[in-house]
């Protein structure tokens, strides 16, 4: 199953929870780490135990105003609230989140493709322990029993609330991937799906194309992947277009993606949705950050990668979309630095792009250790023909491995040095000089006979010749 | 003997605090079969507490300002490895793995633990009759309350069993049961005294209160519980108020203002003791008028809205998967409702309903957010009355204690127990009830006094010069 046939819009909006990278808890002074013991990190706090009381973490607030400056949000003065519903694994059974007035209102995240998504709202709550059900069939419902860790208990959240303006599964799945980007360019997030520090659900309708009119909406939980995010839209949306088709409406409801069934399954309607009875914290006073402090937060958002992509792009001149692909790939990569270091350095930045994102990123960290220098002084030999693109690869995994070096040496180590201009000059005589006849077509003006004397270099030199270096030493004793 | 005496005593060497801690014992262990105001004596560690004094003392350490001073502790602050049950079976086998914030206050200025005492379930009610443990006695008249929620140490202090207690006021959970007893009970300004420990009731409303035998004593408790604590987001940033200092200022020249909210509705001989506290501070040198609030004839209202609502989320918790009572059922939601039925006693889950019912969708803006909006203009209306006045006088309860029964199958009889005393938890207020003479059936009356915010020395000032005229025990009002 694929996306909805032609005519239907999709109208994606997201909600993405993502654990904040801070020391401590949300309110409470134990570590914030995961895969340690289960119910080691905790506390009278974050167990809920009667009479303990929550101390909100400065560090979660700096770092929550960090991805409300990332996102264009206005960050405001806040308050929090308490989310009530019984759950074994959230302790107090209610949640401290905020609710009518979150730090950070009103932003946008501008897309690799120009495209902008609008954010309603990032705001910070704490997130709750985690089950699992034990039993011989591990299915929840005839579980045995549950386990709970409570080591997730009260770790700091920050919940990005966008509006409904995704209109495809591709989009959605680029605005994560971007979002990821942001999170960890402003140090707020390690933003690991696969560890469920970014989790997402997707709001997901449809609508007869050229309308305005948003469709009922559902709301689909447990995206553990990109690709469950995306494969879950598409199948959401033919879903609900194949419920209008057949005369039905769709249901406002909350389903479960169910990744090896390849559907979204119901989980509870619009009617059983839970009252959550909301109201102000009164454990917690409202949260009023001065201008300094705002400002100290935006100033360590580092360098987004919007930014870096832009940099590369102005390095580059006017990037073909071959390029725009690689200096993408580039900034995902982390590989953009060493790219703009080594293009200051003096190396081409077409040929510095090509040879980080293909050969580089073979060993992303080593790469990224990689002295700029050495990589821009390869790049030059590369690029003056002094060494065949095979030769600098060759030199580059050598360079990498090894964190810098001077090419010209390495590449003499190898036996690459035979081909020095003065070398090479010298074997395309003695070819010449074996093959008068060829020679003499040639000055009268066959110049498909210049592939003829490569080769017979390219024999003579067991491949290590640079074409381009031959052509031009023929060249010179054409005269 | 005072607590200021048994402290001065012991850190002069003239007392051993083991002496005191044994007299005390002796005492709970002679007659509180009849009182029950302890739900827990902890004899063992209060001995061992007590050596550790003497033991500094012997070696010229500091002791600390109440060495050797017996308290007993309202159940419902948190103990380290000592059973905190908050007279709620929901609790049953629970031992809380750190002290209060007050109780670890207290262990370092010398006092001694002597057990934990009985209250109104979660300190739900005036009477300490909802408890699972049975009620708490009146000391001077066994077939009465003590009031509540904090009867037992209220009635700890009242029997002569200790010196000093410490009580939660959410209502007038600390004040009405002092007064019923005739003992000090003192209601400090929201954010004095941290909250870290006292199991939560209504987290807006809840301030920790000492009890005391007098003015004096309760305000040496003050001074050792209260300032700022980081572990409270709500706790004010500045030290404990020098409340003992402003005792012996005197009230010369100090603007009463005798409440007409607090007197209306009130006993008569209730009534004629307050009239008689005023005279007394204009004897004393004060400017006594009458002033009004009329808009505290909404707190009552209020107050059973807001206090419930925060009461059905912090008593959430107590859902049978982590620690206390668990009733088996087959799933966790079943299970839930199986502890909670078996755990909590009728006035608890009757606050819990209409708590969860004020907060509901639809409901929100008429009940919840419109006690807000009430608590807001009493507090205005206060500033008003403070432009005239420094400190309010009224009752601080309807009536002398009450025969135990009389009220538990009439909900708002009850509930209007603490109509004078629930003011000044919706403003966040101190207030304190002194100890003046007997109602007409010779038990103890409490007239009460109300401070602005911070306010808690002139309170004091006005308390020592009430308590320094208040008739005799037995002598009549005429």
């Amino acid at each position: 199953m694929s996306g909805p046939s032609t005519g239907w819009e999709i109208v994606v909006g997201l909600e993405v929870h993502c654990e904040l990278q801070t020391k401590t808890k949300l309110f409470c002074a134990c570590p914030n780490a995961f895969g340690d013991e289960p119910n080691t990190n905790v506390c009278p706090v974050c167990l809920g135990l009667p009479g303990s009381l929550p101390v909100l973490n400065e560090q979660a607030v700096e770092l929550a105003m960090r991805i409300g400056a990332a996102l264009h949000c206005e960050v405001r003065s806040s308050s929090f609230h308490r989310k009530n519903y019984f759950y074994p694994d959230m302790p107090k059974d209610y949640q401290i989140s905020q609710y009518d007035q979150p730090i950070n209102v009103g932003g946008y995240l501008e897309l690799p493709d120009g495209s902008r998504v609008g954010i309603v709202r990032a705001h910070i709550e704490e997130d709750t322990g985690k089950t699992s059900h034990r039993g011989e069939s591990g299915r929840i419902h005839s579980a045995d029993y549950a386990l709970v860790d409570y080591n997730r208990s009260g770790v700091p959240l920050v919940e990005i609330v966008t509006e409904p303006d995704i209109r495809s599964a591709a989009q959605a799945r680029a605005f994560v991937a971007e979002l990821r980007g942001v999170l960890v360019a402003a140090e707020a997030s390690d933003a690991r799906m696969e560890e469920g520090s970014l989790r997402i659900d997707a709001n997901v309708s449809v609508r007869a194309e050229g309308t305005e009119q948003l469709g009922t909406r559902c709301e689909i939980k447990n995206l553990n992947s990109l690709r469950s995010l995306g494969l879950a839209i598409e199948h959401e949306a033919a879903r609900q277009v194949a419920v209008i088709d057949a005369g039905g409406r769709v249901v406002q409801e909350t389903r479960h993606w169910d990744e090896q069934g390849g559907r979204t399954v119901p989980l509870r309607s619009k009617e059983e949705a839970f009252d959550y009875r909301y109201f102000p914290e009164p454990d917690l006073v409202p949260l009023d950050p001065d201008a300094d402090w705002k400002a100290r937060a935006a100033a360590g958002v580092g360098m987004l990668p919007a930014e870096r992509r832009a940099r590369l792009a102005a390095l580059v001149g006017s990037p073909t979309s071959q390029q725009t692909d690689q200096l993408q790939a580039a900034v995902d990569q982390g590989l953009d630095d060493l790219v703009v270091a080594a293009v200051e350095a003096g190396a081409p930045a077409g040929l510095a792009l090509v040879r980080a994102v293909n050969e580089l990123a073979v060993d992303l960290v080593a790469a990224r250790a990689l002295d700029p220098g050495s990589f821009a002084a390869l790049l030059q030999l590369e690029e003056s023909g002094a060494l065949s693109p095979t030769q600098a690869k060759t030199v580059l995994a050598t360079l990498r491995d090894a964190g810098g070096g001077d090419p010209g040496a390495i590449a003499r180590s190898k036996g690459f040095e035979a081909l020095a201009e003065a070398t090479l000059e010298g074997v395309v005589r003695d070819v010449v000089d074996a093959h008068p006849d060829e020679w003499a077509r040639y000055l009268a003006g066959d110049d498909k006979l210049a592939g003829f004397f490569t080769g017979q270099v390219m024999k003579a030199t067991s491949g290590k010749a640079n074409g381009k270096a031959v052509a031009g030493a023929l060249r010179r004793l054409r005269g | 003997m005072s607590a200021r005496e048994i402290a001065r005593a012991v850190r002069a060497g003239e007392r051993s605090a083991r002496g005191v801690v044994e007299e005390s014992l002796a005492a709970i262990a002679e007659r509180d079969g009849e009182v029950h105001a302890f739900l827990l004596v902890t004899g063992d560690e209060a001995r061992s507490a007590a050596d550790a004094i003497d033991a500094a003392v012997a070696d010229g350490r500091d002791p600390g300002p109440l060495a050797g001073v017996p308290v007993a502790l309202k159940d419902n602050l948190c103990t380290k490895g000592i059973p905190t049950t908050c007279a709620s079976r929901i609790l049953e086998g629970w031992r809380p793995p750190y002290d209060a914030t007050v109780v670890t206050r207290l262990r370092r200025a010398g006092a001694v633990v002597v057990g934990k005492t009985n209250l109104d379930e979660f300190a739900m009610g005036s009477s300490t009759e909802n408890s699972c443990a049975g009620p708490t006695r009146h000391p001077a008249d066994p077939s009465r309350v003590p009031g509540g929620s904090s009867g037992g140490s209220a009635a700890a202090v009242a029997a002569g069993f200790v010196p000093l207690a410490l009580g939660s006021d959410t209502g007038g959970s600390v004040r009405q049961p002092a007064a019923l007893c005739g003992t000090v009970g003192v209601k400090p300004t929201y954010g004095a005294v941290s909250r870290y420990g006292l199991v939560a009731f209504a987290s807006s409303l809840d301030q920790i209160g000492p009890l005391a035998a007098s003015v004096e004593d309760a305000a040496l408790l003050l001074e050792v519980i209260a300032g700022h604590d980081p572990l409270d987001s709500t706790s004010i940033a500045q030290a404990a108020p020098e409340v003992t200092a402003s005792l012996d200022v005197g009230v010369a020249g100090l603007r009463v203002g005798v409440c007409d909210e607090l007197v209306e509705g009130t006993a008569p001989d209730v009534v004629a003791r307050v009239q008689q506290a005023a005279d007394a501070l204009v004897d004393a040198g004060a400017h006594v008028t009458r002033v009004s609030v009329p808009e505290m004839r909404y707190g009552l209202s209020a107050y059973y809205l807001i206090a419930p609502a925060e009461a059905s989320s912090n008593l959430a918790r107590y859902d049978g998967v982590r620690y206390g009572l668990r009733v088996p059922a087959s799933d966790v939601a079943a299970m839930n409702v199986a502890t909670r039925t078996a755990g909590f006693g009728p006035e608890v889950k009757r606050r819990i309903m209409l708590g969860t019912y004020a907060l509901s969708a639809g409901y929100y803006d008429a009940y919840y957010a419109k006690a807000q909006r009430v608590r807001t203009l009493l507090i205005e209306a206060f500033s008003r009355a403070y432009e005239q006045v420094d400190v309010l006088l009224g009752a601080t309860a309807p009536t002398t204690a009450f025969p135990i029964g009389e009220r538990v199958d009439d909900p708002m009889a009850m509930y209007m127990s603490d109509v004078c005393t629930i003011p000044s938890n919706l403003a966040g207020h101190p207030a304190i009830s002194v100890p003046f003479g007997t109602g007409d059936d010779g038990l103890p009356v409490g007239v009460q006094v109300l401070a602005p915010a911070l306010e808690e020395a002139r309170m004091f000032q006005a308390a020592a010069a009430i308590e320094r005229a208040a008739p005799a025990p037995g002598s009549g009002t005429k």
